[in-house]
C-alpha cells in the first residue's frame, strides 16, 4: 500500500466516522406508525409493598423483586437471579420448548460433536447469540405454533416464517419508515450530504422526481461505463452540489437510495431504459 | 489514481483540437477542397445557417408582424456569491444575451425569484446585477424573494410588487401571485424557518399561492378603465392556472383571477416558478411559462397541459441545459410568439397561433426524451 493509497483509506475512515456522529447525534424524525399505532403492551401487575415488578418478553409472565422498591435500580447480581427465575418460569409454562443452547466451540467440519443435553439447567447456559442452530435447525417446536395460537388464524403450519405477529409486522414497517425518512432528511439538506454550496438534492428533484431509479444499471453514455444508482448519487453529490462522494456503506447514501426507491412505488422495473 | 474513464466530452474536445491543429497544416488546395465538400454536404442535407437568437425582421402572414418586442430573465435563485458562484455565472450569461439582442427589445421583464432565500445580500447581489442590463428593466416578485422579511427588502429595492402600465397599445399588468395563508404563526417559526419551508417546492407544510382579495380587487379596478379590445398580457411569478397542487405549480385563487381576465379578447400570462417550458390556453387566455437561469424542474407527475409540447429531458453533465432566457414578440394581432432561449439547444418558439387554433397549427417540435 502506498503512502497516498493509506491517507485515502484513512480520509474515507474519518468521513464515514463523521458521518456516524453526524447521524447519531442529530434527532432522528419519528416515524408516524411509531406515533400513531397503539402496540400491545404488557401490563405488569403492581405490588402490595411496592416492590419492583419486572415484566418478561412474552408478555404474560412477572416476577416481583423482594427488598426492591419500585423506582431503585437492580445490581447486577439482582438483575441475573431476576432474569434467571423469569426463564425458569417460562420453560414450566413452556416444557417443549427447545431454547438454542450455548454455542459449541467452533469444530473442524465433519467431526462428530458431543451429544447436547437438551434444556440444560439455568445457569450452565447462556442464550444463543446466533453464530450456531440446533441440530435440524429452526423447527416449528421453536414457539411458532404458539404464537399462532394466541393469534388465532388458521394458516399452514411448518415454518417460523409463518408465524410472525402484527406487532412485528408493525416494528419492520416502522423501522423501514424511519430509514426512508432519513433518507428524505439527507435528500432535502445540502448541509447533511455534505454540498459546499448550499445546493441540496430536492432543488432539482422534488419528491426525487427524474432520479428514475427504476432505469438503473443503464449504460449511461456521460460516465462511459454501467451506472448503478448509487453512481448517480455520488455524480451529483460531487458536481451540481460540489460535495465529496459517498462511499458504498455510508448510511446516508443507503438512506437516500431507500428514500428515492420509495418514491418510484409501483413503477414498473426497466433496467437499461434510455 | 487518474480516472480510467475519458468523458465523451473530453473526447470530443480532444478529437476537436485535434482536427483544428490538422486544418492549420492544411494547403490553399487542400484547404478548398474541404470547403467546398462542408458546403456541398450542408446543401445536399438542405441545412440552413440555424436561426439565431436575434431578432428576425420578417413580416410574415398578417398580423403576425411583431409590433414590438421584450426579453426576459427569470428564477435566478441567487445566494451570495463566495457561498455559490454558479448561480450568479448563469445570471451574467443571461444579462449578456438580453444585453446582445439586436435591435435592443423595449423591456426585459425579470420574472421572480431573484434570490434563494430573500436575504439582504442575494436580493442586492441581483439587483446591482441587473443594473447592467442595457433595456428598462420590469421586475416581478417571487416567493424565494419574499418570506424572510415578507418582502420589506424586496419594496425597498424595487418598488410595489403589483403595478400595471401601457406600452404601445397593450395594457400590462403585474401581480403578486405567491402570498399564502399564515402557516407560520401557530408554529411559531423563525423568518428563516419559514422560508425555507416555502422554498421548498415538496415541502407540504405551507399553503398554496394566491393572489388574494385585495390584489383582485385591485386588479378588477385596474381593467375596468381598459378597453376589451386592449390586449392585455399579465406577469405572475406562479402559473395562473391549476398545474400541480403538492409543488405550488397552482394559484389558488386562479379560477376568480380568469374570470376578471374573461372580457377581453387577447390575453396572455407570462409566468415564472415551473422552470420548464410550459403552455396552456384556457378559452382566450394564453399561458406561457419561462426558464430559469438556475435549473431546470421536472415536468410534475400529473396536471400536465394538454397544449405542453415537454422540453428534452435536460442533461445533468451539463450545468446549463434545460436552463435558459427568453423573449416574447407581442404581434399586431394582440397574440404573442414566445421564444425559449434554450441554452446549448436550439432556441424553440411557441407561437400564438399553435394555441389559437387548439394545436393544429405551428406546433412547436417534439422531444424524442420526454421526462420518466
Amino acid at each position: 500500500m502506498t503512502y497516498r493509497m493509506k491517507l485515502w483509506v484513512g480520509a474515507g475512515a474519518l468521513l464515514s466516522f463523521a458521518g456516524g456522529v453526524a447521524l447519531a447525534t442529530s434527532p432522528a424524525p419519528r416515524p408516524e406508525a411509531l406515533q400513531t399505532t397503539e402496540l400491545p403492551r404488557h401490563q405488569v401487575p403492581v405490588s402490595k409493598d411496592g416492590n419492583l415488578v419486572v415484566g418478561m418478553c412474552d408478555g404474560e409472565t412477572s416476577l416481583e423483586v423482594k427488598g426492591v422498591k419500585e423506582g431503585q435500580k437492580l445490581t447486577r447480581a439482582q438483575a441475573a437471579r431476576v432474569s434467571g427465575e423469569l426463564m425458569d418460569a417460562w420453560r414450566k409454562k413452556n416444557p417443549d420448548a427447545n431454547w438454542d443452547p450455548a454455542p459449541p466451540p467452533v469444530v473442524a467440519q465433519g467431526q462428530k460433536q458431543a451429544p447436547q443435553q437438551k434444556n440444560p439447567p439455568m445457569g450452565t447456559q447462556k442464550p444463543a447469540t446466533g453464530g450456531a442452530v440446533r441440530e435440524g435447525g429452526v423447527t416449528a417446536e421453536s414457539g411458532g405454533k404458539e404464537v399462532r395460537k394466541q393469534a388465532g388464524v388458521n394458516i399452514q403450519d411448518g415454518h417460523s416464517y409463518g408465524a410472525f405477529t402484527q406487532r412485528d409486522e408493525a416494528v419492520w414497517a416502522a423501522s423501514t419508515q424511519q430509514f426512508v425518512d432519513e433518507g428524505h432528511r439527507v435528500f432535502h439538506d445540502a448541509d447533511a450530504v455534505g454540498g459546499t454550496i448550499a445546493v441540496s438534492c430536492d432543488m432539482c428533484h422534488p419528491d426525487a422526481s427524474n432520479t428514475h431509479p427504476e432505469t438503473y444499471p443503464k449504460y449511461q453514455v456521460q460516465l462511459g461505463r454501467v451506472a448503478l444508482l448509487r453512481d448517480m448519487i455520488n455524480w451529483c453529490i460531487e458536481n451540481p452540489v460540489r460535495g465529496k462522494p459517498l462511499a458504498d456503506g455510508d448510511p446516508r447514501l443507503r438512506a437516500m437510495e431507500a428514500y428515492i426507491y420509495a418514491q418510484r412505488k409501483g413503477t414498473k422495473l426497466e433496467y437499461g431504459k434510455k | 489514481m487518474g480516472n480510467k474513464f475519458r468523458s465523451i466530452e473530453t473526447k470530443h474536445y480532444e478529437e476537436r483540437d485535434a482536427f483544428f491543429e490538422g486544418l492549420k497544416r492544411l494547403d490553399r488546395r487542400a484547404f478548398l477542397r474541404v470547403a467546398g465538400m462542408s458546403a456541398g454536404i450542408v446543401a445536399g442535407m438542405g441545412l440552413r445557417t440555424p436561426q439565431s437568437f436575434q431578432l428576425v425582421n420578417v413580416a410574415e402572414a398578417q398580423g403576425t408582424k411583431p409590433r414590438f418586442t421584450f426579453a426576459y430573465i427569470s428564477d435566478t435563485h441567487l445566494y451570495e456569491q463566495k457561498l455559490n458562484d454558479r448561480f450568479v455565472r448563469s445570471i451574467l450569461k443571461a444579462v449578456d444575451d438580453v444585453n446582445g439582442l439586436d435591435p435592443q427589445p423595449d423591456f426585459v421583464l425579470f420574472g421572480g425569484d431573484l434570490a434563494q432565500l430573500g436575504q439582504a445580500g442575494e436580493l442586492k447581489l441581483g439587483a446591482q446585477i441587473l443594473k447592467s442590463v442595457k433595456a428598462p428593466v420590469r421586475m416581478m416578485v417571487g416567493e424565494h424573494d419574499w418570506f424572510l422579511d415578507m418582502g420589506e427588502l424586496w419594496r425597498d429595492l424595487f418598488g410595489a410588487p403589483n403595478y400595471s402600465f401601457d406600452h404601445k397599445g397593450v395594457h400590462f399588468v403585474v401581480l403578486n401571485s405567491i402570498l399564502e395563508k399564515d402557516f407560520w404563526t401557530e408554529r411559531k417559526l423563525t423568518p428563516m424557518e419559514r422560508m425555507k419551508i416555502v422554498a421548498g417546492l415538496d415541502n407540504g407544510i405551507q399553503s398554496r399561492f394566491e393572489v388574494g382579495g385585495e390584489q383582485r380587487a385591485w386588479m378588477k379596478q385596474d381593467l375596468a378603465k381598459v378597453d376589451k379590445k386592449t390586449p392585455v398580457i399579465v406577469f405572475s411569478h406562479s402559473p395562473l392556472y391549476k398545474y400541480y397542487r403538492p409543488w405550488n405549480f397552482w394559484t389558488d385563487d386562479a379560477d376568480e383571477v380568469q374570470a376578471l381576465l374573461k372580457p377581453f379578447e387577447r390575453v396572455t400570462v407570462i409566468h415564472g416558478h415551473t422552470h420548464q417550458l410550459l403552455t396552456n390556453r384556457i378559452d382566450n387566455i394564453q399561458f406561457h411559462g419561462m426558464l430559469s437561469t438556475a435549473w431546470p424542474w421536472p415536468y410534475a407527475p400529473e396536471g400536465l397541459p394538454q397544449l405542453t409540447v415537454q422540453m428534452n429531458r435536460p442533461d445533468p453533465f451539463s450545468q446549463f441545459d434545460g436552463c435558459g432566457d427568453g423573449r416574447v414578440d407581442v404581434l399586431e394581432s394582440g397574440l404573442v410568439d414566445k421564444l425559449y432561449n434554450l441554452w446549448e439547444r436550439n432556441p424553440i418558439t411557441v407561437r400564438g397561433s399553435y394555441l389559437a387554433s387548439g394545436g393544429k397549427q405551428d406546433a412547436p417540435p417534439r422531444t424524442k426524451l420526454p421526462s420518466y
